[in-house]
């Protein structure tokens, strides 16, 4: 079992802040593909990858990065903090 | 060190003199500050929704400090950071740096800004009568990153 989080329009655009997933994803990439195969709110989401970011277990990552032992994924875009 | 992410108020004021104080304590010879605040680039702002991600976010700034703190022998180093909603003039975050003569303070001070843009996880809302439109990262912010 994975959290995967969402934030900013890509929460807005899926619907639901986190969610539970029993995947068997073995990367990013292949979760990206895994979820946006579910539902159209997630296609869309995922429609450009260039505009999202991902964090796994809190660090920020890349989308051919491996999914072992990883707890928490989170699919934002950039950042504007500050 | 300290940080703080926070949805209520700070007092820009009491936390800059409490800073200065607490540095010159530890042998500091120069502080420095800056403060964010929200503005209305469109005459049209009702309000300044900041989301964040809780847990990464304190990992991420902490992160940055203790580069910060390392890189430029910083004696102190303090980021206060707001999220929720906002209005014109509301103090987003702050950022003060302490070091032994000022040309590392700038320098840290300025490194902190330009991280906590881009690789600390925020997000800006802009809401208006019309709606709302979150604020897009610019390729400038990205590109400050390479200065360091």
């Amino acid at each position: 079992m994975i959290d995967v989080l969402y934030f900013a329009w890509v929460r807005e655009r899926i619907g639901v802040p986190r969610e539970r997933l029993d995947t068997t994803a073995a990367t990013v990439a292949d979760l990206v593909a895994e979820l946006a195969a579910r539902e159209d709110r997630y296609a869309l989401a995922f429609s450009d990858l260039a505009s999202l970011r991902v964090a796994l277990d809190q660090e920020l990552s890349s989308f051919d990065a491996s999914l072992t032992g990883v707890r928490e994924v989170a699919f934002f875009p950039p950042m504007t903090g500050g | 060190m300290r940080l703080s992410v926070q949805d209520h108020p700070f007092d820009f004021g009491h936390e800059s003199d409490h800073f200065a104080v607490q540095a010159g304590g530890l042998g500091a010879g120069a502080v420095v500050t800056f403060c964010g605040i929200v503005r209305d680039t469109a005459d049209a702002l009702t309000a300044m929704q900041i989301e964040h991600y809780p847990g990464m976010t304190e990992k991420a700034i902490a992160g940055m400090m203790d580069q910060a703190i390392a890189r430029w022998d910083l004696a102190d180093a303090l980021v206060i950071h707001r999220h929720g909603r906002l209005v014109k003039g509301d103090l987003i975050m702050m950022v003060a740096t302490a070091s032994r003569h000022r040309a590392n303070a700038f320098a840290a001070a300025d490194f902190l800004m330009d991280y906590l843009k881009s690789r600390a996880p925020f997000w800006k809302k802009e809401l208006t009568l019309q709606g709302g439109a979150w604020v897009e990262a610019t390729a400038q912010d990205e590109a400050a990153l390479t200065r360091w």
